[in-house]
């Protein structure tokens, strides 16, 4: 996943603090060329399609784009008076709380371990991150073959468990929505283990010795002191997760259940895909499109706010 | 004992139990990958490697033409992830070394681009691709990825900690700003290079839903797309064996590029979260 963890700093930074000192001064055109290719390619590839599909929600066009007819609002009525459009929201709304919180969990807990003065730490490390360089798609594979139904690994440990139970996940969607999340889950947790270890060496040892000195417990130094002080890490994994969970787990979903059983699986992103590129109904798709970043820029404010009161908190 | 040797110990094996039940579902894929058609199939299931991985990889290499989208995948996740580290170099260097007019805006610019992933403007990025007459080509798979937002943070962040003195000291002894930028900044970027290297290559490698849009026939797909098209292929038995056999050879150079980049990409990372 692609994301910088200054992100949301960035955005925090005063005005005029965003200026920096002339380091070459007299030189008038060279920066400008120094941005353009960057600039360039956001401008023709991210920022022009951007509003070319905000523009294109508002309009209906028959397959094969042959004819294009004006219809306001009506993409965004029709999908918010579409049930399936609504469970969409629904399952991802799931989806995501689970990875987010479960995987962020597990996560925080494994690197608070990695974060001790052990021997063989650095084994240790290598061999809970690796899996950050599997991609969803490969995760996805791979979970569905240990559970394929009544042949695989986990429905034959489930059956010996518990007295010859078929873990027929495929036929049930609230099933199979917590295969596919655990799944998405997995493929995570080396990412965010990475992320919170770098915030945990982060945080002064001082802090916790003092802590221990005046009697305070593990338990209530990490509440207390760590947590606090590995927000900035927690907010930014927390939208990374988000970014993840909404639209990089395409892959997987596609490997695994292609959205069903029925639409139990189907992610905003999947439903996106099959209106857009499956019935071909750009005007459609793009509506959804908006809906999706209207979403994200919440998110992305709220965690915003967030931050900023944070820093200015430690200040 | 002593407590704490004690409690070292419970430590110990609580990381290798977890260590064991992360690792495993890549165990079993290996697993897998060496097996035979029965024997994948057998009941309960098998645990231990067989040895039928060459022959299980030449009937998926077959199938779907493993060495083409192998050579697809590595191509564009090479490129992808060098023209964005030089793009992204570049861009930081202007904004953290010069002054100059609608900086802040051309800056902001940047930043709200993370805010645009490819589902949020994926019908017209393809009817884009259309008009270029891109489709189904290697500009398609890399020239939309260009910019990168987190590269250009990623050095920013360190540029602004390199001190003001080594600028200056190359400025009096007359080198143009782009000797300065080449033969110094870049040498000293080497961590940062090396793990936006590491997070660029992995997240090109991994793409999916994009080549399955833009590519239409077999040859321009990747690797990802191709594990896919093993399985849908087959939807009553699944030969697992093969399967696995794709997906082993699939997640190889990532894993290759992290482990050995390993280093700099966690030091890459510290600095980033250090402030």
């Amino acid at each position: 996943m692609e994301f910088a963890p200054t992100f949301f700093k960035t955005l925090n930074i005063p005005r005029g603090e965003q200026m920096h000192e002339d380091k070459f001064p007299g030189n008038k055109f060279l920066p400008y060329l120094l941005i353009a290719p960057s600039i360039a390619v956001i401008f023709i590839f991210l920022i022009g399609p951007f509003g070319q599909s905000i523009y294109e929600s508002f309009f209906f066009s028959t397959p094969f784009g042959t004819k294009t007819i004006f219809v306001g609002l009506r993409n965004y009525i029709r999908l918010f008076s579409s049930p399936d459009y609504l469970n969409s929201i629904v399952v991802t709304f799931k989806f995501s709380a689970f990875v987010i919180i479960v995987g962020l969990s597990i996560s925080l807990a494994i690197a608070q371990l990695l974060n001790q003065k052990i021997r063989g730490v650095g084994f240790y490390q290598v061999a809970l991150i690796w899996t950050y360089a599997l991609s969803p798609t490969i995760a996805g594979v791979i979970w569905a073959s240990m559970f394929a139904p009544a042949t695989g690994l986990i429905p034959y440990i489930v059956s010996k468990l518990y007295d010859g139970y078929k873990l027929n996940w495929m036929t049930n969607g609230q099933l199979a929505l917590l295969v596919v999340a655990a799944a998405a889950t997995w493929k995570m947790l080396g990412y965010n283990i990475i992320f919170f270890l770098a915030g945990l060496q982060n945080v002064p040892g001082e802090f916790l010795e003092a802590a221990q000195i005046d009697g305070a417990s593990s338990w209530k130094a990490f509440w207390r002191i760590t947590f606090p002080m590995l927000s900035p890490t927690t907010s930014f994994l927390l939208f990374v997760n988000m970014l993840y969970a909404f639209f990089q787990v395409f892959g997987l979903i596609d490997i695994m259940t292609h959205g069903g059983p029925g639409n139990a699986t189907e992610l905003l992103v999947y439903k996106l895909y099959r209106d857009g590129f499956i019935h071909l109904n750009t005007g459609y798709a793009s509506a959804q499109s908006f809906v999706i970043f209207f979403v994200i820029s919440i998110v992305a404010i709220i965690q915003l706010r967030i931050v900023t009161r944070r820093a200015i908190y430690f200040r | 004992m002593t407590r704490k040797a004690r409690h070292e110990i419970f430590i110990h094996v609580i990381l290798i139990l977890l260590v064991i039940v992360l690792v495993f579902p890549v165990f079993f894929a290996l697993v897998t990958s060496t097996l035979s058609f029965q024997e994948s199939y057998k009941y309960p299931p098998k645990l231990l490697p067989g040895n039928q991985f060459i022959d299980n990889l030449k009937e998926a290499w077959e199938r779907i033409n493993i060495g083409r989208l192998f050579f697809n995948s590595t191509l564009i996740s090479v490129v992808v992830a060098i023209v964005k580290t030089i793009l992204a170099l570049l861009a930081a260097f202007a904004y953290t070394h010069f002054k100059f007019r609608g900086q802040g805006w051309l800056f902001s610019m940047c930043m709200i681009t993370q805010m645009l992933p490819l589902p949020v403007r994926i019908v017209p990025t393809y009817q884009l691709m259309a008009t270029f007459n891109w489709i189904n080509s290697y500009y398609a798979l890399t020239v939309p990825f260009f910019a990168s937002t987190t590269g250009i943070l990623l050095f920013r962040q360190f540029y602004l900690t390199v001190p003001r003195d080594l600028p200056d000291a190359a400025r009096v002894d007359g080198a143009s700003p782009m000797r300065y930028f080449l033969q110094i900044l870049v040498p000293i970027s080497k961590t940062n290079i090396a793990a936006l290297f590491v997070i660029e290559f992995i997240f090109m490698w991994s793409q999916y839903l994009w080549p399955l849009i833009v590519t239409t026939t077999a040859e321009m797909r990747v690797i990802q797309i191709g594990i896919k098209m093993l399985l849908a292929s087959e939807q009553i038995a699944p030969e697992w064996n093969v399967i696995m056999a794709a997906t082993v050879i699939a997640m190889l150079p990532p894993l290759v590029v992290l482990l050995v980049l390993r280093k700099s990409f966690v030091e890459g990372i510290a600095m980033q979260t250090a402030k």
